[in-house]
């Protein structure tokens, strides 16, 4: 047998250090999107009026300007503001401003992403903070699960907490096994994003974004591109059905390794990258033949037992000895025997893919209708693996819909120990749910796409701090509540369901 | 090598102004002129391509219908005045249950005759009533069972309808006595008018040609047999009322499979067409009422082999208080059949409220043995299902033929892959097998009393 390679054996260049610090990132488009339209007319005599009223920055005259600039009407409250003595409508000497419903954001998200959730998610990416401009920005309209799910809070806390003292970090390795520990500062990674879905800009901001916050971004099946090895401490190599991009190295240089048997919004289906976005630096990566569409299989067609399931975590044990195993599944009927078997076959993380998760290609007839939302599957789970004895040997994952701060404590209150984001981050660069990823030249925001013009609408730094500012304003908002419900850590958050309730309908439940 | 069941779509262009959903676009005043205007920079060229002078940005924009409300025009104009809404000609199209959405994407399989595949995840609603509160299943690493998708040229969506007997029964000199009557069909959808009836000629012949290039059947009016060529009458399922004349009976030497109206003399009808032609499947089309259960059971015991099961055009019960939908009827009335171990005596065949795809194959897992669709082939050609009676705003009546019958099989296409694609998520190579396989389903109540019932109900 050959010796296979020890740490360190692998040449690793430098890893890149990024501070995570919280700073400005605006939109970067010229109009930022509101809920409501703020005009001036001609009639404005630039008095500056509106500027001293205004405590949430609307109107802005800058030093040595003679005018007034137009109105940040993004940052608007509305006609709530009427109530209060800063309503710049009425009190302005001109009657020059006038102030309407913005139409256009009608036209974005939906009842996932309602427009309210993706402008407080923007809010969210360009301050560090949670919006206070009335967005509700905690739960969307989807009418079900997450939803439907609300927070308990107790009338005094059970125990002093001060927000410095909370504990945010998760140990993803609790097999015992030898092998490394891993620590994460947030109970939150990235999902595995392929090149070629998504651009290399993308990739590269969700690395550096995962280094700011010590966790972890995911390759997705596309390869892993050379500019990722700076931060190569804080990448899981995706290995699924297509294995493209997969080599020894890639498999070597990294601490973690994730299995991807089945994605949530496509349970039972393999990969799709329609041809028109496998450009020739794609396709090189992916070994394979530009302009064709690939369709990665589905199954794994080495794994059609458990059993299978073993050989294949062993052999990235061998291959890699320092590197965890993630086994990324779907949420079947019987997810938690899936779970537990993943569990028995050595893997470090079972990571569950709800049915409502996101994808940059998919048949919508999959997304809706296949496999179960994953607010189903977390408790499922939870419960069998305590009832198996092996909850604590194992850190279960789950990703499949997770859009706000409170997805996720709602997620780890039912049982889940972390979450994975993939939509959450692209909203954060701007992504406006239009859906049309997929086709053509890909996203016409620049995000999800590979085309050398898209691509340069959004640079790699601004991506960076958008992302860094989105997770620093989920960890303050989970540390908030975490004060609120007396606990010190979101590890003791796992699996306390009393601090839920659930607004059941009639005859439900 | 056999010869594959392939249904040939070509892309078929719309005949209509597609209405799409963000349709309007204004800007004010105070437009700058300036020379690198947003609308020059769209993406995919619709100000440009759904009129010339929408390319000159001193002219005010028309509705896009082909928008795909990406938003960067609005966030890009350089003074913010460009702006977008809803389209409220796509708002009002159909009804609650005939959503835009449905009717949009109706329109564009029956366009491409391809699976509709988008970006991002699921954008609906958590669940919702009828089909929309279960999910299929798919299969994992620990079902050593699955067939998998790649072997999805394997799949058979073929379904046989007639009455497979329970056990084989032979005369004293040996011979079969209960030879079974089975007619075959490739796709399990039969193509059903629509309940207010075909708009025009065109559509009736439109549905029996695409039938025919799909390997099914079109379900038409008995007294609209004779009319129909000869050659062409095979892929029809003709529904006797009671009051044909006699050129009807006549023109069935062709058919395979036939219907009767239920009714008081349904059964004695039911007869008669046998006597006319010993081959001829003879079924009954049963209103969904909340007797239709109990009605199953006799037709059985009548020997009927085949009972079409209709509800409302939005897949209700009929005639009932508290209309339940078709998924609750379908499992009841494949429940009793199964109870009483006759399941495999009877083809179900449910009619009312299929929609799309999905619902093809979830009315398969509660019970049916195949769907008539109905209103969706009209949609194919462009209808809104705005429910006027007697005007279509559309024209759907002057229909040239080979477009209404290349939009049909093309949408036929494009559901036939989303069943294979189903079906091979959930490692299940035949439709047959599918039949009342609700362990190959999750149910909405299920999951919530599984996942949330340890849940408390109020924040006190």
């Amino acid at each position: 047998m050959t010796s296979m390679p020890e740490r360190g054996v692998v040449s690793k260049p430098p890893q890149t250090v990024v501070p995570r610090e919280i700073r400005p990132a605006p939109d970067r488009y010229r109009n930022a999107l509101g809920r409501f339209k703020v005009t001036r007319s001609a009639a404005c005599a630039s008095c500056g009026k509106c500027v001293q009223l205004c405590p949430h920055g609307v109107h802005e005259k800058p030093a040595g300007y003679s005018y007034t600039v137009r109105p940040h009407d993004h940052r608007c409250i509305g006609p709530e503001c009427s109530k209060t003595s800063h309503y710049c409508i009425t009190q302005c000497p001109k009657k020059a401003l006038t102030l309407s419903r913005n139409p256009s954001t009608d036209l974005l998200g939906d009842a996932r992403w309602p427009a309210e959730l993706i402008l407080s998610t923007w809010y969210e990416a360009e301050t560090g903070h949670a919006p206070t401009n009335g967005l509700n920005y905690q739960t969307g309209l989807s009418g079900g699960g997450f939803d439907k799910i609300r927070l308990r809070f107790p009338a005094k806390p059970p125990r002093e907490v001060a927000a410095e003292e909370v504990d945010t970090s998760l140990d993803l390795n609790r097999r015992n096994d030898g092998r490394p520990q891993v620590r994460i500062d947030i109970p939150v990674y990235g999902g595995g994003m392929s090149f070629g879905s998504v651009s290399i800009h993308t990739i590269l901001a969700k690395a550096r974004a995962a280094v700011a916050w010590n966790s972890f971004t995911c390759t997705g099946e596309g390869g892993y591109p050379d500019r990722l090895q700076p931060y190569d401490d804080h990448v899981i190599t995706q290995v699924a059905t297509g294995l493209f991009g997969v080599r020894e190295e890639t498999v070597q240089r990294v601490r973690m390794v994730e299995f991807k048997y089945a994605q949530g919004a496509k349970p039972g289906l393999g990969g799709h990258l329609l041809g028109d976005k496998n450009t020739p630096d794609v396709a090189r990566m992916r070994e394979a033949i530009a302009g064709n569409a690939l369709f990665s299989p589905f199954p794994f067609h080495s794994v059609y037992s458990i059993e299978d399931h073993k050989k294949h975590i062993d052999w990235i044990k061998q291959m890699n000895p320092r590197a965890l195993v993630s086994a990324k599944v779907s949420t079947p009927g019987d997810v938690d025997m899936v779970a537990v078997g993943s569990y028995h076959a050595g893997a470090h993380i079972v990571h569950l893919d709800g049915s409502y998760g996101g994808t940059g290609a998919a048949p919508d007839i999959a997304k809706k209708n296949i496999a179960m939302p994953i607010e189903y599957a977390i408790p499922k789970v939870h419960k069998f693996l305590t009832a198996e004895g092996i909850r604590d040997h194992v850190t279960l994952v789950v990703s499949g819909g997770i859009r706000t701060p409170y997805d996720v404590i709602k997620a780890i209150a039912l049982g889940a120990d972390a979450v994975v984001i993939g939509t959450a981050e692209m909203v954060a660069l701007g992504c406006v749910r239009c859906a049309c990823c997929e086709s053509g030249r890909g996203c016409p925001r620049g995000i999800a796409s590979t085309d050398p013009e898209l691509m340069m609408l959004m640079t790699k730094d601004w991506a960076t701090q958008r992302l860094i500012n989105l997770l620093g304003a989920w960890r303050e908002q989970i540390v908030d509540v975490l004060v609120r419900l007396g606990l010190p850590s979101t590890r003791a958050l796992r699996g306390r369901a009393d601090c839920l309730y659930y607004m059941a309908e009639e005859g439900v439940g | 090598m056999p010869e594959r069941y392939h249904i040939h779509v070509v892309p078929t262009k719309h005949r209509f102004e597609r209405v799409g959903r963000s349709g309007t676009s204004d800007w004010r005043e105070d437009c700058s002129r300036c020379k690198s205007c947003v609308k020059l920079r769209c993406l995919y060229d619709n100000y440009e391509s759904e009129g010339d002078y929408n390319r000159d940005p001193s002219e005010p924009v028309e509705p896009v219908f082909e928008c795909k409300a990406c938003l960067s025009c609005v966030q890009g104009c350089t003074k913010g005045l460009l702006s977008m809404a809803l389209n409220p000609e796509y708002q009002a199209l159909g009804d609650h249950y005939w959503k835009p959405e449905i009717i949009a994407t109706t329109w564009d399989q029956a366009e491409a005759g391809r699976i509709p595949v988008s970006g991002a995840g699921y954008r609906g609603p958590f669940s919702g009533p009828g089909f929309d509160a279960m999910w299929t299943d798919m299969s994992e690493i620990v079902r050593p069972t699955r067939d998998g998708i790649h072997g999805r040229e394997y799949i058979n969506t073929s379904v046989d309808i007639g009455a497979n007997p329970s056990q084989l029964l032979f005369d004293v000199k040996g011979a079969l006595q209960n030879q079974s009557l089975l007619v075959e069909v490739q796709l399990p959808v039969l193509l059903d008018a629509a309940p207010w009836g075909d708009a025009g000629e065109n559509i009736l012949k439109a549905r029996i040609k695409a039938a025919a290039a799909l390997k099914t059947l079109a379900v038409i009016k008995a007294g609209h047999l004779p009319a129909v060529p000869a050659e062409e009458r095979c892929h029809t399922l003709p529904v006797f009322e009671g009051q044909e004349g006699p050129e009807c009976l006549e023109a069935l030497a062709q058919c395979r499979l036939v219907e009767v109206a239920d009714g008081p003399e349904c059964l004695a009808l039911v007869e008669q067409l046998r006597k006319v032609k010993k081959d001829l499947l003879v079924g009954v089309r049963l209103p969904l009422t909340p007797e239709a259960a109990a009605r199953v059971l006799e037709l059985h015991e009548a020997g009927v082999p085949v009972v079409h099961l209709c509800a409302d055009f939005r897949g209700r019960e009929l005639s009932a208080e508290k209309p339940r939908f078709v998924k609750e009827m379908l499992r009841e009335i494949h429940g009793v059949l199964v109870k009483k171990g006759v399941r495999n005596e009877m083809t179900l065949i449910a009619g009312g409220g299929i929609a799309l795809a999905e619902h093809t194959i979830k009315a398969i897992i509660c019970g049916a043995d195949m769907v008539a669709v109905d209103i969706p082939l009209q949609v194919a050609l462009g209808c809104r299902v705005c429910g006027h009676n007697g005007f279509c705003p559309v024209g759907i009546s002057e229909v040239p033929l080979p477009y209404a019958v290349q939009r049909m099989v093309n949408l036929m296409g494009a559901w036939h892959s989303q069943m294979l694609e189903m079906l091979g998520a959930m490692g299940i190579r035949e439709v047959r097998r599918l039949r009342g396989e609700v362990g190959r389903a999750m149910f909405m109540e299920d999951l919530e009393r599984d996942a949330f019932k340890d849940l408390a109900r109020s924040a006190g």
